[in-house]
C-alpha cells in the first residue's frame, strides 16, 4: 500500500461514514410503522437526491472495498505485481456496476 | 551462583534451509540465569558448533536477540525464570529473517530497509560552520528523542506480522529511524525521508496491530512512530498531492 491507495482509502471512509450514519437513520425512521416497496420506490424514483446520496455512497464503497481487498489479496494469499492490479480493479469496477445498477433501478429507471 | 538440583529442557533449532533440526538439550538450572547464560552453556559445554551472536551481555549492542517460546526476546536481559514454562525453553532464531545458521539470522534484510527508508543524516550545515544550537525543550526535539534508544535488535522486526506477510514492507525499526530523523531539527531533507516512507512498502502498509510497541526491549513505541509519518505523508499529500 503506498501513499495514494492510503489516501483513496481513508477518503472513500471519510465519505462513507456520514452516509452509513445517514442511512441507517432514514431506514429506523421510515419503518417505524412499517413500509411497503412501492412506498419506498414512492420516495425515491424520480429523486435526484437519493441519487447523489446512494450514488456517493457505492463509489466510495467501491474504491473503500477495493483498495481493502486488495491487501488482503496481497498479504494472505501472496497475489502481486499486474495480477493484483487487475483483480483490485475488477473488483472496484465490479462493486460499482452492481451498486450503480441498484442505485438506478430505485431512482431512475 | 547455587546449583540447583534440576535441570532446564531446552530445544534449539539447528542448521539452516533445508537442513533446520531441533535439538534438545538438558541444562543446568540456575537461580539467576538468562537465555544468552543457557545458550552459552551449551555451546561451552555440550557442542562447540553451536552458532549464535552475541557482544555486550548488558543489552547495549542489540545482537543477540533469539525467538524464546515463540516470542522474539533480548536474550542477555531475559530472565529464564519469567519465559519458562515447566522449565522448557524452546530457541529460535529471529523471525522473519532468513537463517544464515542456528540461531544466526541474516540481519541484511533489516538493515537494508533501514537505508532504504531514509533514516539517514541529511546536514544542514557543513563542518566549517559553527554546531547549531537545539533546544532540548524543543517539541520535535523531544519527539525525536522517544525513538534514539533504539539499538536495532531487530526484535519488532520478528514481531510484526506485517512484515511476515509483506515482503516490501519497511518495518517497524527502519520506519522509527525515519520518523526520528524527520524530527530532528538538523535534518535538511525531510521531504526525502517522507518519499521514502510512501512507497509499496512504506508507513501505509502497518496495520497497526503493535506487536513492535509491545515487544520492544526498551519500551520505545514504533507504532506511535509509524502513525506520526503517517500523519507527516498525509499533510504533504494534500500540501503537494502526492
Amino acid at each position: 500500500m503506498d501513499i495514494r491507495l492510503y489516501m483513496a482509502q481513508r477518503l472513500s471512509a471519510l465519505v462513507m461514514a456520514p452516509l452509513v450514519l445517514g442511512h441507517i437513520a432514514v431506514m429506523i425512521y421510515a419503518v417505524q410503522s412499517g413500509i411497503t416497496t412501492a412506498e419506498i420506490l414512492g420516495r425515491t424514483q424520480g429523486s435526484i437526491l437519493w441519487f447523489l446520496f446512494y450514488g456517493t455512497f457505492v463509489l466510495a464503497v467501491s474504491v473503500h472495498a477495493a483498495v481493502g481487498v486488495r491487501v488482503i489479496l496481497n498479504e494472505w494469499l501472496g497475489i502481486k505485481g499486474n495480477t493484483l492490479n487487475l483483480l483490485s480493479w475488477a473488483i472496484g469496477i465490479g462493486l460499482l456496476l452492481l451498486g450503480g445498477r441498484a442505485v438506478l433501478a430505485v431512482t431512475f429507471l | 551462583m547455587e546449583v540447583k538440583a534440576e535441570f532446564l529442557n531446552v530445544t534449539v533449532s539447528r542448521g539452516s534451509g533445508d537442513g533446520v533440526y531441533q535439538e534438545a538439550f538438558q541444562v543446568p538450572a540456575y537461580d539467576n540465569q538468562t537465555v544468552l547464560d543457557v545458550v552459552s552453556w551449551i555451546q561451552q559445554n555440550v557442542d562447540p558448533t553451536l552458532t549464535y551472536r552475541f557482544a555486550c551481555r548488558v543489552g547495549m549492542c542489540g545482537s543477540c536477540a533469539m525467538m524464546v517460546n515463540g516470542q522474539p526476546r533480548w536474550t542477555c536481559r531475559t530472565h529464564v525464570k519469567k519465559v519458562s514454562t515447566n522449565q522448557k525453553l524452546k530457541i529460535e532464531p529471529l523471525r522473519n529473517l532468513p537463517v544464515i545458521k542456528d540461531l544466526v539470522a541474516d540481519m541484511d534484510p533489516f538493515f537494508g530497509k533501514w537505508v532504504e527508508a531514509e533514516g539517514v543524516h541529511h546536514p544542514t550545515r557543513t563542518r566549517y560552520e559553527p554546531i547549531e544550537q537545539i533546544d532540548p525543550q524543543d517539541a520535535a526535539r523531544t519527539t525525536a528523542n522517544e525513538g534514539i534508544e533504539c539499538i536495532n535488535c531487530a526484535v519488532c522486526y520478528a514481531a510484526c506480522d506485517t512484515v511476515t506477510n509483506n515482503a516490501d514492507y519497511l518495518g517497524p525499526a527502519a520506519l522509527q529511524r525515519a520518523w526520528t530523523v524527520y524530527n530532528d531539527v538538523k535534518d535538511a531533507d525531510k521531504s526525502a525521508i517522507l518519499d521514502a516512507v510512501s512507497g509499496k512498502g512504506g508507513c501505509h502498509s502497518c496495520h497497526s496491530i503493535g506487536s513492535c510497541t509491545h515487544y520492544c526491549p526498551n519500551e520505545l513505541n514504533p507504532m506511535q512512530a509509524i502513525a506520526g509519518l503517517k500523519r507527516a505523508t498525509s499533510k504533504s499529500f494534500f500540501k503537494k498531492g502526492r
